[in-house]
């Protein structure tokens, strides 16, 4: 029995228990659920070895989402114990997991699951491709994503969460100060899905390069393609940087290594240079594609084209370009002296300039356009002077000297939280409302998604604003409690009601889908926004195929000028159209990882060799394996063609 | 599958072209993983602790070794692809051998380099720089050894396939692969090897 106590928590609670016993019964019920209506096959035909990028977005999309709950969990939980001084609900071992996961889920496994469910579903469709470049490995970064979200899922019930904050800073993380297994998972797990993302970058920034439509110059793509542009360079520089933090993280956990301890040599501020080199650029990772979603909104809903289209590709290129030289201000008061301080407080302000570009950009689209006020149009324009608010303190938290007064206090949290949800949340439920038809061949309900959108615009307020005072009147994060005498209490509580609002405007989403599933018409139109990009020429739910005929395009707003001025857009016979075979060899291999994962969080060698080799013996056979692929006739496209026009009919 | 026949076999295809850049986009990434890997080194390279110190360990000889058999490789994998262009089979397989040949060799030299440094006291877990010292050496040297299984299997298939679109692609891909190695041998041979030693 010895061998198994390694798998039990180090800190059990009921919580906890129950949480196990409700993934125990979910696992049973989703198996017994498919074996009684008998959907084994068609989760493997269709699902689990597809490659089709619109499916690989779908399933990027229930990810995120599921996931969007977890760290909402997480979050509520931190509110409601500090709602209270004193508070009795989570002791400080507790606190300190469930904010270390809410971190990284929220960004690693949410957010950027959220940006490739986009990108994926809208960026082939956009530059009129029919997949992306390699739609094998599109299927592989998906999966390797999803056995990483779910290794690091199954620590709070395994062997014990991640507790050294979403930072992992050393010697914090190391082995003398976290001894549970936990920080062990944050590497693996994070390293399993970071692999999937660095392959997603190559496959997507490939698809842009070579797979445009004829006609459609760089300077003519849609702004949100232009954004996974840039994202994805951002990504190809940015994670490997990560891979090695984690590697070298991991070798000093698991293989006594000194890169960031505290003696023989090692430096643990290498751990934060390096993480942050990184971490900074992964902000930008998630807020351009954002950005490149409220300018195709705006756009449509102001029946305008987006003012300052060249300037707006100039402004996305100069901030990944900043996103390099500014790490540093994540640690201003960790000793690096004031010419350094100095220098890195310069690049950071500098980035408010470019991105100030940008909202004029948007505010001047908006300018004289007969605005639609949709829920994609209300995020979007709640996202200006939300995020503004976010960019200013930013600002704020940019002066070196400053600094030291607000570093590691709630100002900071309320900060970042002011630009990640509506940068990035508000975004992804704009784009998800947005393009909702485009993927499934219903819109989803205004009027809910309306009482949505207050919720969520309110709470969120409500929720963050007070955290500016009470980080300026002192209050640390990440602390699991405070005294009565700080006087806390009542802006804490306010906090939590907000955060109680927030919550029921994403249970109003959650509803929305329901409803809509159920209700909403299947009579839409290829183009029910009357917006103005390539993705809206095809069907709604798109064909296999994508398009029956390649696209020709002319000028930046392809299908607009199609609508409006008879620019010919499809032209030609149709032909045979050859499609990427299906494989399940990306998601046996991500299985393998996932093991492979385990079994060195654990540090159980055996089963380690074992899976490692597993995963050599699937990139073997992908080596000799013959796959030419299959052709879709002429008569089969014709033949859907008719039967989506007769639906849409 | 269109074939473009005015263009090299390994480039005749869209998927091809696409399979050729993607690649250079990977080499991208692998450059930014090295660069990680090497500034770290820089950082390290002096906090020794209670180990020794770069000077005190590395010997030219098995270096020089390894560095003329990497060279070497990425010289006769160059004649493997010309012969490739030329439509000789038989003579691409031959260097390919060679380069895989002398890929062996140089992996054999560099286990014997760990054994060494491992047996006068500098391991793994000696120092940050002993640590690091060994991370860079053995992720490089990890990259070789992937690159051998790789190559064998598109020798194999090259043998039973013979040229077509798809496996001069492969072969040429894997080229630049093997020529990155030795790109990154230079950086290590110049600024962990020759600067520590001096």
């Amino acid at each position: 029995m010895d061998y198994f106590d390694r798998f039990a928590i180090p800190h059990p609670s009921p919580a906890i228990y129950a949480s196990m016993v409700a993934i125990g019964l979910t696992v049973v019920a989703i198996i017994f659920g498919l074996t009684y209506f008998k959907k084994w096959g068609y989760l493997w035909r269709e699902w689990l070895t597809t490659v089709d990028h619109k499916r690989i977005g779908i399933m990027y999309l229930i990810s995120a989402l599921i996931m969007l709950f977890r760290g909402g969990v997480d979050a509520i939980m931190m509110r409601a114990q500090t709602a209270v001084p004193d508070n009795k609900l989570l002791d400080a071992q507790h606190y300190n997991e469930v904010f270390t996961t809410h971190g990284v889920v929220m960004i690693i496994f949410m957010a950027m699951p959220f940006i490739y469910a986009l990108m994926n579903v809208v960026v082939p469709l956009q530059i009129g491709a029919r997949d992306v470049a390699f739609p094998r490995l599109n299927a592989l970064s998906f999966w390797l994503f999803f056995m990483g979200a779910m290794l690091f899922n199954i620590s709070f019930v395994i062997g014990g969460s991640p507790d050294a904050g979403w930072t992992s800073y050393f010697p914090l993380a190391g082995n003398d100060f976290s001894q549970s297994v936990g920080t062990n998972y944050y590497m693996l797990s994070i390293q399993i899905a970071g692999i999937g993302t660095l392959i997603s970058g190559i496959n997507f920034t490939t698809t842009i390069f070579k797979m445009r439509a004829p006609g459609m110059t760089l300077m003519k793509m849609p702004m949100f393609t232009w954004t996974a542009l840039i994202t994805n360079a951002i990504v190809l520089f940015a994670f490997p940087v990560l891979t090695i933090a984690l590697l070298l993280g991991t070798m000093d956990r698991l293989f006594g290594t000194n890169f960031f301890t505290m003696t023989n040599g090692g430096m643990d501020m290498l751990w934060a240079n390096l993480f942050w080199v990184w971490g900074h650029p992964e902000v930008y990772i998630l807020i351009l594609p954002a950005f490149g979603i409220y300018s195709e909104v705006i756009s449509t809903f102001s029946r305008r084209n987006l003012y300052g289209y060249k300037s707006m590709v100039g402004s996305i290129v100069i901030i990944s370009f900043f996103s390099f030289l500014v790490w540093t201000h994540h640690f201003f008061t960790m000793g690096q002296g004031p010419l350094t301080n100095s220098i890195f407080s310069i690049t950071t302000m500098a980035i408010a300039i470019p991105t100030g570009i940008k909202i004029f950009n948007w505010l001047l689209t908006m300018r004289k356009g007969s605005i639609k006020f949709t829920v994609p149009m209300l995020y979007s324009v709640g996202f200006i002077p939300i995020f503004t608010i976010g960019g200013v303190t930013g600002v704020m938290l940019g002066m070196a000297s400053a600094d030291y007064q607000y570093h590691n206090t709630m100002f900071l949290v309320a900060h970042f939280h002011y630009t990640i949800i509506p940068g990035v949340v508000f975004a992804m439920i704009a784009g998800l409302t947005y393009w909702w038809p485009k993927m499934f061949g219903f819109m989803l309900n205004e009027r809910i998604g309306k009482w949505a959108f207050w919720f969520i615009a309110i709470g969120f307020n409500v929720t963050f604003f007070p955290m500016f005072f009470t980080g300026l009147d002192g209050q640390a994060r990440r602390m699991y409690t405070y005294s009565e005498a700080t006087g806390f209490g009542p802006l804490n509580m306010l906090s939590f009601a907000g955060a109680i609002v927030l919550m029921i405007g994403f249970a109003l989403i959650v509803y929305n889908v329901y409803y809509s599933t159920r209700y909403a018409s299947r009579n839409i139109s290829a183009d029910p926004w009357n917006a103005r990009t390539l993705e809206w020429a095809t069907h709604s739910p798109v064909p296999s195929y994508n398009f029956a005929i390649t696209p020709q395009v002319n000028s930046i707003e392809a299908l607009w000028d199609h609508k409006k001025k008879g620019q010919p857009l499809f032209s030609g016979p149709i032909e045979k159209i050859h499609m990427p075979n299906n494989s399940g060899v990306p998601f046996i291999m991500s299985c393998i990882f996932f093991v492979w994962g385990f079994s060195f969080v654990f540090s159980m060698w055996i089963p380690a060799i074992i899976t490692t080799i597993g995963i050599f013996v699937c990139m073997a056979h992908r080596s000799f394996e013959k796959d030419d692929g299959y052709y879709i006739s002429v008569k089969e496209i014709e033949d859907t063609e008719k039967e989506c026009e007769v639906q849409s009919r | 599958m269109k074939i473009d026949n005015t263009l090299p076999l390994e480039y005749s295809t869209e998927q091809n072209r696409m399979n050729v850049l993607g690649f250079w986009i990977f080499l991208g990434a692998e450059v930014m993983l090295f660069a990680t890997l090497f500034a770290t080194y820089f950082t390290l390279a002096h906090r020794t602790g209670n180990g020794p110190s770069g000077a005190e360990i590395f010997e030219i000889a098995p270096v020089l070794i390894e560095t003329f058999l990497l060279l070497t490789s990425s010289f006769t994998i160059g004649l493997g692809v010309h012969a490739m262009r030329l439509g000789r089979k038989n003579a691409m397989i031959a260097f390919f051998a060679v380069t895989l040949l002398l890929g062996l060799a140089f992996l054999g030299v560099e286990i014997y380099e760990f054994t060494h440094y491992v047996h006068i006291g500098a391991g793994l877990q000696t120092s940050a720089f002993t640590a690091i010292l060994l991370t860079t050496l053995g992720t490089h040297g990890a990259h070789v050894t992937l690159g051998l299984f790789w190559g064998l299997f598109i020798i194999l298939q090259v043998k039973k396939r013979g040229l077509t679109p798809e496996t001069a692609n492969k072969s040429f891909i894997f080229s630049l692969y093997w020529h990155f190695l030795d790109v990154v041998w230079i950086f290590i041979f110049s600024f962990v090897y020759l600067k520590g030693m001096m």
